[in-house]
């Protein structure tokens, strides 16, 4: 029931997509330590990592101790980390920032998501009302686009309309009536088309997905008290249930840390990399890891020097790419700590993130990107042959 | 009809819009009883509340012991949930609301359930005055100096994160391409005019009671040399960075513009914004200046902008709460009804960041709408409700017998003289016609279909909107 047409175990051409949005700002040089840099250690007398804190990649970078799990899957050669990727004029407030992510425009504020406008192009008359699903409160602007319907589930089991209505004798005639309510394209005496388009999303999906966790077994036990691997455990269950999901969405944090950074940073990590470890030998178990993709960015990184216990916004950073069909390793260049090479005390980036959107769409998803992105971009090597 | 009736259903209509802007809207015959004060009475009462400790205070802290002196975020939420669902000062709440989500602090971070209660009662105290004292008061907070960071500021290290978001969320603003009317040495100058300025905890009031924090300035830590701030050089301090500030004809628009979004339209009316500018320059900063203007309005009153609002989680919760009135004492369910607004996107003192929650149609994604319309739909199901028989009672006193759209027309009437789209409407009466008719006040199930109808009326697009 993919919407190409295509299940197999060899990996189709148009992958899921899994998105994973790391919020508030991860510190990037807490995350790759560029340990045999001196200049990290002066900028970072208080928050710099040594030793057992670091697990080496190469002789020059390593990962945050707190990051075991995504050691282990980038030495199974499936993970691409793309160093110093931002965007330019780099802008130090979360909103803004995220924004530039989310819309793929870095200079004009846009209500329209990037991953919006993917769904569009992959379902261009909104007829799966679940070809995008966000896992989480609140829909994130990256998936905002008019008239592209977009489910976002708290959690999968109770999902749906007056399941909990008290008697509910009634349930059918209500949801009849509701669902004449709910037309599209009957935006008169509203403010906007957008509530309509909504309610009919919503309608549509509910059902389907509130079935989807029992059409799913699985060995993989994901941690109950982890958020960031509930959030990615509902994903598993979506894909195997083949509703026709290309884009899966969903975020942790709050990464924004000011301060007691040691500690919380590596609380953040243990959950993440411990719920993104769980997830790939659940897609390994389902047969889906070779159809699908994970993604994992933050808005912006951080300042290079740190302020005592913490680290303030900064901008550039760094992104990860991860799935089978990947061709791990490092990817663009670690960024310069040398002060005549910072931007007012950050690093400079030296990869459009544009660059790493363009690639997920022509290499993983089939996609021309240059109407998605309003422009052409690099071509990262990311794809495994 | 005669032009009596139609007049009367117009003052209806029109204050029914003002409680659902200025409060959490009101049942239909709490406005009949507005009525009898008229329009511009109830605006002064509204704006005049009577700041104090209200008077069910002692019994909402014996039921809800925890949130006594509240060790974190989440024990608090039952004592403003509980104030939100009741209290008879609408705009008391309605402007702490907004000031909260503008000035947001988030309990992820802060998670002292005591100093947020602070924080809301700073907002009640100071949030209809002049902005300039209210701004003075919450940087001298010590749960906002502690969320962002400013008792980790320091003479010769100061950490910026106060005085950018001071500039730019709180006060002055961003456009759409991320500039404001200041620059980044003014955000500099600001974090380093508020070096010093700082919290400090105190000793609990009881044992393994929370520890209250105070501010505390040290002028030793204090960054006392001469800064440049919006054009202005001097020896500045964070008082002098407020009321410079306030001055400045950016932050009359900032928060003239907010005002506008949270109280009259989701799409900014750039003539009315600039009038509301003039307003607030006019009157010193004073807030409750402002909203009297919007208040009073022709535009605020019109047509253009009523049912044009969505609904925030807040106003659709709590305004369904205040309608159905099923609470006669803080019982734990009450308590509950902050982790209702949490599931549609609102989780009360506990904003997603410092930016608050982003209002308008953003509120609504088929997540949040699916969590509207079941929780409306169960809230007006409760036939032990106090707020429930009434609605009952104003749609079976329409008349013995009434035809489907006359009761629809009762129905929307019950719900606090709502209204709803031409298109909306006539799915409802086709949904009362399919399902029996005509309505008769005698038949066995009556209530069963008014109950039905009150579930779709709630459930509709237009609900939605306020």
């Amino acid at each position: 029931m993919t919407s190409n047409g295509h299940n197999g175990s060899n990996g189709s051409k148009r992958k899921n997509l899994v998105v994973v949005q790391l919020s508030g700002g991860n510190d990037y040089l807490n995350t790759l330590v560029p340990y045999q840099d001196g200049l990290y250690y002066d900028y970072r007398p208080n928050m710099g990592l040594k030793g057992e804190s670091i697990i080496p990649i190469d002789d020059r970078i390593g990962f945050n101790a707190h990051m075991a799990p995504f050691k282990r899957l980038y030495d199974k050669g499936m993970m691409a980390v793309i160093m110093g990727i931002g965007y330019p004029e780099p802008n130090r407030s979360h909103f803004r920032s995220m924004d530039i992510w989310h819309t793929a425009e870095p200079t004009t504020s846009s209500a329209e998501g990037w991953l919006g406008k993917v769904t569009k192009a992959l379902d261009p008359e909104g007829k799966n009302p679940v070809t995008a699903v966000n896992f989480g409160r609140g829909l994130p602007r990256a998936l905002a686009f008019p008239g592209v319907p977009v489910a976002s589930v708290g959690a999968l089991d109770s999902y749906g309309l007056y399941t909990g209505l008290a008697g509910a004798g009634n349930r059918d005639a209500l949801l009849d009536t509701v669902s004449r309510i709910y037309q599209p394209m009957s935006a008169e005496g509203f403010p906007s088309q957008r509530l309509l388009d909504t309610g009919r999303g919503a309608l549509d999906g509910a059902d389907l997905l509130r079935q989807a966790p029992s059409h799913y077994t699985s060995t993989v036990e994901y941690p109950e008290d982890n958020p960031i691997a509930q959030s990615l455990k509902g994903v598993a269950q979506v894909t195997s249930a083949n509703l026709g999901t290309k884009i899966f969405y969903t975020a942790h944090g709050s990464f924004d840390t000011h301060t007691n950074e040691l500690v919380n940073h590596a609380l953040l990590w243990d959950q993440v990399s411990e719920a993104v470890e769980c997830f790939w030998a659940d897609m390994e178990e389902q047969g889906e890891a070779e159809d699908t993709v994970m993604w994992i960015f933050t808005e912006f990184g951080r300042r290079v020097a740190d302020n005592g216990t913490g680290t303030d916004h900064g901008s550039g950073g760094g992104a990860f790419l991860i799935g089978p069909s990947v061709k791990g390793g490092l990817y663009g260049e670690y960024p310069d700590l040398s002060p005549t090479a910072q931007l007012e005390g950050d690093i400079q980036y030296n990869t459009d993130y544009r660059d790493g959107y363009a690639t997920i769409l022509e290499s993983f998803m089939d996609l021309d990107s240059e109407p998605i992105l309003n422009s052409k971009f690099s071509q990262l090597d990311l794809l495994a042959v | 009809m005669t032009t009596v009736s139609n007049r009367q259903s117009t003052d209806v209509a029109l204050m029914a819009h003002l409680l659902r802007r200025a409060g959490f809207g009101a049942t239909r015959n709490e406005i009949d009883e507005y009525l009898k004060k008229g329009y511009e009475a109830v605006v002064e009462e509204l704006l005049y509340p009577d700041h104090g400790e209200m008077e069910d205070q002692d019994l909402v802290d014996r039921y809800f012991i925890a949130s006594v002196e509240a060790r974190s975020a989440g024990h608090a939420d039952p004592q403003w949930a509980w104030r939100l669902a009741t209290s008879p000062k609408p705009l008391e709440e309605k402007i702490s609301l907004f000031w909260h989500g503008l000035m947001a602090v988030g309990g992820v971070k802060l998670d002292h359930g005591l100093e947020m209660l602070t924080e809301i009662e700073l907002f009640r105290q100071f949030g209809l005055g002049r902005f300039e004292d209210l701004l003075l008061e919450i940087s001298r907070n010590p749960g906002m100096m502690y969320w962002l960071d400013n008792q980790n500021s320091h003479k010769g290290a100061p950490n910026e994160n106060y005085g950018r978001e001071l500039l730019e969320l709180f006060a002055m603003g961003i456009d759409e391409s991320g500039e404001g009317a200041y620059t980044e040495d003014d955000v500099k100058a600001a974090a380093r005019a508020f070096t010093g300025w700082a919290s400090k905890v105190t000793p609990p009031p009881f044992f393994l009671g929370p520890f209250p924090m105070e501010f505390q300035f040290d002028p030793e830590d204090h960054d006392d040399s001469e800064k440049t701030f919006l054009g202005q050089t001097g020896n500045w301090n964070g008082d002098d960075i407020v009321r410079m500030i306030c001055g400045h004809r950016a932050a009359a628009h900032f928060v003239a513009l907010r005002l506008y979004d949270y109280f009259v339209s989701d799409t900014p009316n750039e003539a009315e914004i600039e009038r509301l500018t003039d307003v607030f320059q006019a009157n010193d900063g004073e807030i409750r200046s402002v909203l009297r203007e919007i208040f009073n309005s022709d535009h605020f009153k019109s047509e253009e902008v009523r049912f044009k609002k969505m609904k925030s989680p807040s106003d659709l919760v709590f305004g369904t709460t205040r309608l159905v009135d099923r609470f006669e004492i803080p019982e734990s369910d009450s308590g509950n009804l902050a982790n209702n607004t949490m599931f549609m996107g609102q989780h009360l003192m506990n904003p997603p960041s410092v930016e608050g929650w982003h209002e308008g149609e953003e509120w609504v994604d088929s997540g949040a709408l699916i969590e509207r319309i079941n929780f409306a739909s169960t809230e007006v199901s409760r036939l032990d409700a106090r707020g429930v028989q009434e609605m009952l009672e104003r749609v079976q006193s329409a008349g013995d017998e009434l035809n489907s759209e006359a009761f629809v027309d009762a129905c929307l009437d019950g719900l606090g003289a709502i209204d709803a789209s031409a298109r909306t409407k006539s799915i409802l009466i086709d949904h009362a016609d399919r399902y029996g008719t005509p309505w008769e006040r005698e038949a066995p199930d009556a209530i069963e279909r008014t109950i039905e109808m009150f579930q779709l009326i709630v459930s509709t697009p237009d609900y939605q909107y306020c």
